[in-house]
Formats: C-alpha cells, sequence, structure tokens
C-alpha cells in the first residue's frame, strides 16, 4: 500500500524585505490523492507551490494547516514510508556509490550482510552494478541521480517522492532516465509523486496530473494513455499525447493570462 | 579548416608544458634566486644588522654538532606539540558545537570571536602567575594561539555546510547527532584541515613569545643568547629552522588533508600532481 493524501493543506512564509514583514501563501487548502502504486504529477509555473507541496509531505517542511496522510497516518516529520529523490541527487561526495546507498539503509537500521546484499540490488536496479566503487564526482549527472533514486528506494517506502528528479540533467539522459523511471515502477509498483516543470515529461510519466496556481491546485487531469509504455518514443506520436499535452498547456497557460 | 583548427592545437598545446613543469622545481628555483641575492646583498652589511646565507650556514653547522641546536629543539617542540595537540582536541569538537546548535552558538561564538583578537602577549604574566615559569605555562601560551583559529574554520565550515545535505540526513530520520557525525563532520572536513594548517604559524609563534616571557629555553633561548652577543649569523639559525618546521608541518597536514579528504582535492581537480 501507499496511498498519499493531501487535505486542505496550506502553508504560509513570513519574509522581511525591506523592514516590512510579507506573508507568503505558499500552499493554499492543496487537497488531492496519490493512490496506491500511481504516478502522480506536480506541475505549474515556478513559485506555484509544487515543491514546497512535496517537502511538506516529505515532512521537511511543516504546513500550518491542513495535513498529509500516507495510508491514512498523518506526516509528522520524515519516516522510512516515503523516499526521497532530490533535485540534484545530493549524493554525499566523501562516500562510493554504494556507500550512498547504504547511508540510507544504515539510517533504517540495516546492519551486516543485508546491507551490502541491498543496496547492491538497488544499484544493480538503476544499472549502475559496475561503478558501484566510484564517489560522486567520477559519476555523470544522469548516475548521480539513478544512484539518488536507488538510495531512495533502498529503504523501501510505500511511496517515492522525486523533487524535478531529471531537470538538471541534458535531454538526452533525461529522456533515458523517464523510461528507466517506468521501468523501475513497472518493476517495483511503487506510489510516485513527482515535481516537475517539463510539460512533455509529465504527460509521459504520469497517469494524472496536477496542475498547481499560486498555491492552489487548479486541476486534475488524467492522462489517457495506457501502461505500460515501454517506448516512449512511441508514445509521444500518438495523438493522445499530443492531445494532452496540449490540454495541460492551455490549463497552464490560460490560468497565467487570467493574472 | 584544417589549418585553423591546428593552429588552435598548437596555441592550447603551449601553455600545457608551462603548466607541466612540477610545482617543486619552480618552488626550488624561486628559493634559489632568493638565496643568491640575499648573498649578494646581505655581504655588503654591517655583520651586526643582517646576517647572509654562507654565514648562517656556518653558524647552523656549528650549533648543529656540539648538539645544541637539537637540545634546543627538543625543548621547544614539547611544549609547542602538546600545546597544538590540545588545541586541535578541544577546538575541532568545540567548533562543531558551535556551528551545528543554535544555543552554543548564541551562548559560546561571542567568546571565540573575541578570544581569537585576544593580546595574549599581554596576558602572558597573568599566566605566569597561575601556571608558573615552567612547562605548563608553555604548553597553554600555544594552546591558546592556536585554539582560535581551529576553531573558528570548524564553525565556519558548519555553517557552510550545504543545508541539502542535511536534509538528506533528515530524509532518511537520522537523530541530529548521526546527522553531525555523518555529514557535517565529513563535509567540514577540508575547512578543519584549513585550521589546522593556519593554526601552525600561530602556534610557532606563540612557542617563541614563550619562551621569550617565560623561562628562558629552547630555540628562543638560542634566539636571544645569540642577539644579545651580537651574533646575527646565529640569531638567524633558530628563525630559519622555525620557519622550515612550519613548512614541513604544513606539507604533513596537507597530505594527511588528502589521505583523510580524498575528495576534496579530486573535486577541485588538484588529485593528478
Amino acid at each position: 500500500m501507499g496511498e498519499v493524501t493531501f487535505l486542505e493543506v496550506s502553508k504560509r512564509f513570513s519574509l522581511r524585505v525591506d523592514g516590512e514583514v510579507h506573508h507568503v501563501q505558499a500552499l493554499d487548502r492543496v487537497s488531492f490523492t496519490v493512490n496506491d502504486g500511481e504516478i502522480v504529477a506536480l506541475i505549474g509555473p515556478s513559485g506555484c507551490g509544487k515543491t514546497t507541496a512535496l517537502r511538506v509531505a516529505m515532512g521537511l517542511d511543516p504546513s500550518t494547516g491542513g495535513r498529509v496522510t500516507v495510508d491514512g497516518r498523518e506526516v509528522n516529520g520524515c519516516g522510512y514510508d516515503r523516499g526521497m529523490v532530490f533535485q540534484h541527487a545530493e549524493l554525499l561526495p566523501w562516500l562510493s556509490a554504494l556507500q550512498n546507498v547504504m547511508f540510507g539503509l544504515e539510517m533504517k537500521g540495516v546492519r551486516g550482510a543485508p546491507l551490502h546484499e541491498t543496496a547492491e540490488k538497488y544499484l544493480h536496479l538503476v544499472g549502475l552494478k559496475d561503478s558501484q566503487n566510484r564517489r560522486p564526482h567520477q559519476l555523470s549527472g544522469g548516475m548521480k541521480q539513478r544512484v539518488g533514486i536507488a538510495r531512495a528506494l533502498a529503504i523501501d517506502p510505500k511511496v517515492l517522492l522525486m523533487d524535478e528528479p531529471f531537470g538538471a540533467l541534458d535531454a538526452q539522459t533525461r529522456e533515458t532516465l523517464q523510461a528507466e523511471l517506468l521501468d523501475i515502477h513497472a518493476r517495483t509498483g511503487k506510489t510516485i509523486l513527482f515535481v516537475t516543470h517539463d510539460l512533455d515529461e509529465a504527460v509521459l510519466i504520469a497517469d494524472r496530473i496536477v496542475i498547481m496556481k499560486n498555491g492552489r491546485v487548479q486541476e486534475i487531469m488524467n492522462v489517457p494513455l495506457k501502461r505500460p509504455r515501454p517506448d516512449l518514443g512511441l508514445v509521444r506520436g500518438t495523438p493522445e499525447f499530443a492531445a494532452t499535452r496540449y490540454k495541460v498547456w492551455r490549463a497552464i497557460y490560460d490560468g497565467a493570462a487570467l493574472h | 579548416m584544417v589549418d585553423i583548427a591546428n593552429r588552435q592545437e598548437k596555441a592550447a598545446a603551449a601553455p600545457e608544458t608551462a603548466e607541466r613543469l612540477p610545482g617543486w622545481v619552480i618552488t626550488l628555483a624561486s628559493i634559489a634566486v632568493v638565496v643568491i641575492l640575499w648573498e649578494i646583498f646581505g655581504r655588503r652589511v654591517n655583520p651586526v644588522f643582517g646576517s647572509y646565507p654562507s654565514a648562517i650556514a656556518q653558524a647552523f653547522w656549528e650549533l648543529a654538532i656540539t648538539g645544541q641546536l637539537w637540545l634546543a629543539l627538543y625543548d621547544s617542540l614539547r611544549p609547542f606539540l602538546l600545546g597544538y595537540a590540545l588545541a586541535i582536541l578541544i577546538g575541532v569538537p568545540l567548533g562543531l558545537l558551535i556551528g551545528g546548535f543554535r544555543v552554543a552558538e548564541a551562548a559560546l561564538g561571542i567568546y571565540v570571536t573575541a578570544g581569537y583578537a585576544m593580546p595574549l602577549v599581554a596576558l602572558v604574566p597573568l599566566l605566569i602567575l597561575w601556571l608558573g615559569l615552567g612547562f605548563a605555562v608553555k604548553v597553554a601560551i600555544v594552546f591558546l594561539m592556536a585554539l582560535f583559529p581551529i576553531c573558528i574554520n570548524t564553525w565556519l565550515g558548519v555553517v557552510a555546510v550545504p543545508k541539502t545535505l542535511i536534509e538528506v540526513g533528515k530524509s532518511f530520520v537520522a537523530p541530529d547527532i548521526v546527522i553531525l557525525r555523518r555529514i557535517v563532520l565529513p563535509a567540514t572536513l577540508p575547512y578543519i584541515m584549513a585550521g589546522i594548517r593556519l593554526a601552525v604559524g600561530r602556534a610557532v609563534v606563540a612557542m617563541v613569545i614563550a619562551e621569550f616571557f617565560t623561562t628562558i629555553s629552547g630555540l628562543g633561548a638560542v634566539i636571544i643568547n645569540s642577539a644579545n652577543n651580537f651574533d646575527t649569523a646565529t640569531m638567524f639559525v633558530p628563525i630559519i629552522l622555525l620557519m622550515l618546521m612550519a613548512v614541513g608541518l604544513n606539507w604533513l597536514i596537507g597530505y594527511v588533508e588528502r589521505i583523510v579528504a580524498p575528495w576534496q582535492a579530486e573535486i577541485a581537480g588538484r588529485d593528478r600532481e
């Protein structure tokens, strides 16, 4: 199981700008559900609150109203039921790829032979068996993010939370990793909530797309593309992809035009 | 097109060969130039007011064969090494504590910042009243001079740790103390090593101050005695020995740094030399 529910989640920041206190409503009564095994994309213009929503779900930032639940249990801080994939992988530079994956497992209390075996298993899953002893700076951007994904998956969370995981990668690497993420999803069945600003990525990967605007959920859209999607190149050529992409684009830019 | 490409290759190759000259060759050449110039101009100066390399070398030889120099060095090194080691042992955890915890920073940070600027020489008489004229006061003076740069650098290093790395620890529900040990400490290591390096110079100065103002002993005594005899060449021997010692220690610390924090040199691209 791995069902994430946002219930009227709000988040207010206070900033001091030139001596004046400004209040920023980063999230305004955000409600939506990510069903078990589903992939949901959070998309919207920068500053719309999509990353804040993800961080609240992870427990890195507290909400100022409402609540997030995972399988009915309220989120209160970080937990092993959620695994976070950071925007720039954020590997620990002094540890090898394998040790980085082991880090999360060690924190979870895994010791001895299972520690090593589990970490190797997940590095294998992301296709990095041969590079396990390299340190992060000896890995390419795409490889780093693969390690980041393996690290999050290794603790066997119910939900994978991803913050623009492929945003910093070049186009080709991004497409490879998108396909690999779908493959990993097909094999593990994890629930995935990911933030992106890439329309194509949202449509290619997600089952549903949550479009955010000014801290609110503007629209939730179904992606009428069947799973599995083994060849994303073919998916790009389908009329459903084009139509959905256009609908999401309209929703974002019409929303912008209103303001 | 081919011609342009060739020329560009040549242009790129030219600075390459200059960069290939090993660093130590350049250093040795630089030392040779300074020593030769000093020798040439130093000989023209009255030997009371100045000295020159060959005279210093001769004085060095005389001090060395009588064993006087090595006894003095041993006398100096004991309080130096103990005070310096204590400064590392206390300065690093203190810096981690101040950098890692808001309350500690607010409560203790101000003493460390102020302590760094403390005019230690002025406090030596007081330290003598507390600790006497012997070994303990010398250790204390070296310790107090070396402590603050180590502590402040560690503190700054902790503050500079990227927030996202700490969030990696948090996302795996690591307790604060584990985050401090497994993430903050390794991320801070390059800063700690820089602090330990900066402290070498201060510790050497502190050692000589201690030998001047408490019981006159060690290399400081050699300096004072030869200065009193207007034997300038001999006076330079311990000074140069101390400077060499600082350079040697610096190199040693750099070597240790490459062992304990190899990723740092690799990231900066300094690992090929």
